[in-house]
């Protein structure tokens, strides 16, 4: 039973009785891989995470964190699991050192056990010069690695990223997902992630699921999603200039080509199976005397994803909820 | 045995940051020393008055008063920490590791003890420059001291629930102000009961700070201490604290609630 590190069943979450924060998640996570939780601002996923994590019941349906049920056994469930939440939780009055030696006492570690962990992840996070600064003095992407290298002190089985890289400076994105790919691919840790970066999704998440309104609406592989679409974007260079007429026309009698475009000697199509579609293309093309020198096929991104199974873009949906909050 | 090692911890967090800005502890006795400079020069004459008790002077007379309220202030105050905490995810980050929830009220009330201790004794270095004289002895001392630590693990407890339901800086002051003065007036903190309006002098006897101040002062100023009115009032202050813990506890739940 213990392959899932992560089960939920039907999770509801009701603030009052107008705020319907969750209507009925289900989802689960296997040992030792990356999840992700995709959505806008306001869908269910900060929720969704404090339900996992104990800090908040839910109204109706169950889950369990490494076999333990969240609700009924709420105390082995916060043995097993780190949380990095949205912002830093570390006291910016205390030094890094004293911010890990406090969380590892929070869970009962002491001693020189406790010590040589500190050591060992103040180097892992490049703080190990800066262990004994107070955190007030820390840059973002240093308060944010001490925030993470809390969460790790007490070498949680299952990790819960909110959001992990909002609010940071995109050079310090990149550096973020470099240590969270670390983490995954390291000890056999599972982790949860939350985010509404489509592209942190794409590059972190072995698996995610897209809330949207409290709800699943996608779930599965990024790859997977995106090739449910059905449309690759098609990119042929031309070996010199044609007109559009002369390059639809040659194209004309191959099957499942759609939005043919030319641009600057580049033909832009959509085709719904693009490694299919490209030696038909190409012969088409010879056929009619046009020479290709270059052919990309690219994948649908995740805002495509969403945009098929939410209705709206994601950029829209946030922008919804803003004006919710607001009204 | 963990709460205690949970409290321990936890206040040490606390207690780190007093030691790191000493000079918080200077910026709460400014008010305790214009207590004693101030009201202590102003109405020396009260001394004179009929009623007021034989062989204390003014000065003596006000600094278990000084004390208890010290206490009591800086205590009321300590819900800001909890708000701030709060605000900042730190109460969170407790909530879902496995600590004993009640050690995240518990560590502040301990620090907030300690903290209390340093100021009692400071204000009683004060009053001995500026010369009185304690009767009561170290014993007396002491006494005074645990009595000021009660109070301030009331009130630091009711700040702290407080700030668990209401988690409104704004909110929070308001509401402490609003009971701060009235608790410090309606007790005998600058003159003795019997020359208070009846009114006043009734109404002190339900007030928690009135009876750290009678108890304290009891021990500090009497040469023989009333060791009955010290028990029973104590043992009130320790219902008015068990009370204020199980009041925090009961805000703590329901903040969990609304998470």
């Amino acid at each position: 039973m213990a392959e899932r590190a992560i089960e939920a069943n039907e999770l509801s979450k009701r603030y009052g009785d107008d705020v319907q924060a969750l209507d009925g998640i289900s989802f689960s996570v296997e040992q030792g891989t990356v999840f992700g939780l995709l959505g806008p601002n306001g869908a269910g996923k900060s929720t969704t995470v404090k339900i996992l994590t104990t800090l908040s019941h839910p109204t109706a349906g169950s889950a369990s964190v490494m076999g333990f049920d969240v609700t009924s056994q709420a105390a082995e469930v916060r043995k097993q699991i780190g949380v990095v939440a949205q912002s830093s939780t570390a006291d910016r009055e205390a030094t890094a050192r004293e911010n890990l030696r406090l969380q590892g006492q929070l869970y009962r570690m002491g001693g020189r056990d406790l010590e040589d962990r500190i050591d060992s992840l103040l180097d892992s996070f490049s703080l190990a010069a800066d262990g004994d600064r107070i955190v007030r003095g820390f840059s973002g992407g240093m308060e944010r690695r001490l925030t993470i290298a809390m969460a790790l002190v007490h070498r949680p089985k299952v990790l819960f990223l909110d959001e992990p890289t909002t609010g940071l400076d995109p050079e310090v994105r990149a550096e973020m997902w470099e240590e969270i790919s670390e983490l995954a691919s390291g000890e056999g840790m599972t982790i949860l992630l939350t985010t509404h970066y489509l592209e942190e999704a794409d590059m972190l998440a072995g698996n995610l699921a897209i809330v949207d309104q409290g709800r699943i609406v996608a779930e599965g592989t990024p790859d997977a999603l995106k090739k449910e679409l059905k449309g690759d974007a098609i990119q042929v260079g031309l070996g010199d200039s044609r007109d559009q007429a002369e390059v639809t026309a040659a194209l004309g009698a191959v099957d499942g080509l759609s939005e043919i475009i030319i641009h600057e000697r580049v033909l832009h199509a959509r085709a719904e199976d693009g490694a299919r579609s490209v030696p038909t293309i190409l012969s088409a093309l010879d056929a009619a005397g046009i020479a290709a020198d270059t052919v990309t096929i690219s994948r649908p991104s995740l805002d495509d994803v969403y945009l098929k199974y939410a209705g709206r873009t994601m950029e829209q949906a946030e922008k919804n909820q803003n004006e919710e909050v607001a009204a | 045995m963990n709460l205690f090692n949970d409290t321990w911890h936890m206040a040490q967090r606390h207690i780190r940051a007093l030691i790191r800005q000493p000079w918080w502890i200077a910026v709460t006795l400014v008010q305790p020393i214009i207590w004693l400079v101030l009201f202590g020069g102003l109405f020396t004459n009260m001394e004179k008055t009929p009623g007021w008790p034989a062989g204390v002077t003014f000065h003596e007379f006000i600094i278990p008063g000084v004390i208890v309220m010290t206490a009591f202030f800086s205590a009321g105050w300590g819900g800001m920490a909890m708000i701030d905490d709060l605000n900042r995810g730190i109460i969170d980050r407790f909530l879902v590791s496995p600590v004993t929830r009640s050690s995240i009220t518990t560590g502040r009330l301990l620090s907030g003890f300690i903290t209390i201790a340093i100021q009692s004794l400071i204000v009683l270095a004060l009053g001995w420059i500026m010369g009185a004289d304690y009767p009561g002895g170290p014993l007396g001392m002491l006494v005074l001291i645990l009595i000021a630590g009660v109070v301030g693990f009331g009130f630091g407890a009711f700040s702290n629930g407080l700030a668990l339901i209401i988690r409104k800086e704004e909110s929070l002051i308001a509401m402490m102000q609003f009971l701060l003065l009235p608790l410090t007036f309606v007790a005998a903190a600058f003159i003795p009961l019997a020359l208070a309006p009846n009114w006043i002098e009734a109404a002190a006897k339900f007030n928690p700070v009135n009876w750290a101040i009678e108890a304290g002062r009891s021990a500090l100023l009497d040469g023989s201490p009333d060791w009955g009115l010290i028990a029973t009032r104590t043992g009130l202050l320790l219902v008015f604290g068990a009370l204020m813990a199980a009041f925090a506890t009961r805000a703590f739940s329901s903040y969990q609630r609304t998470v």
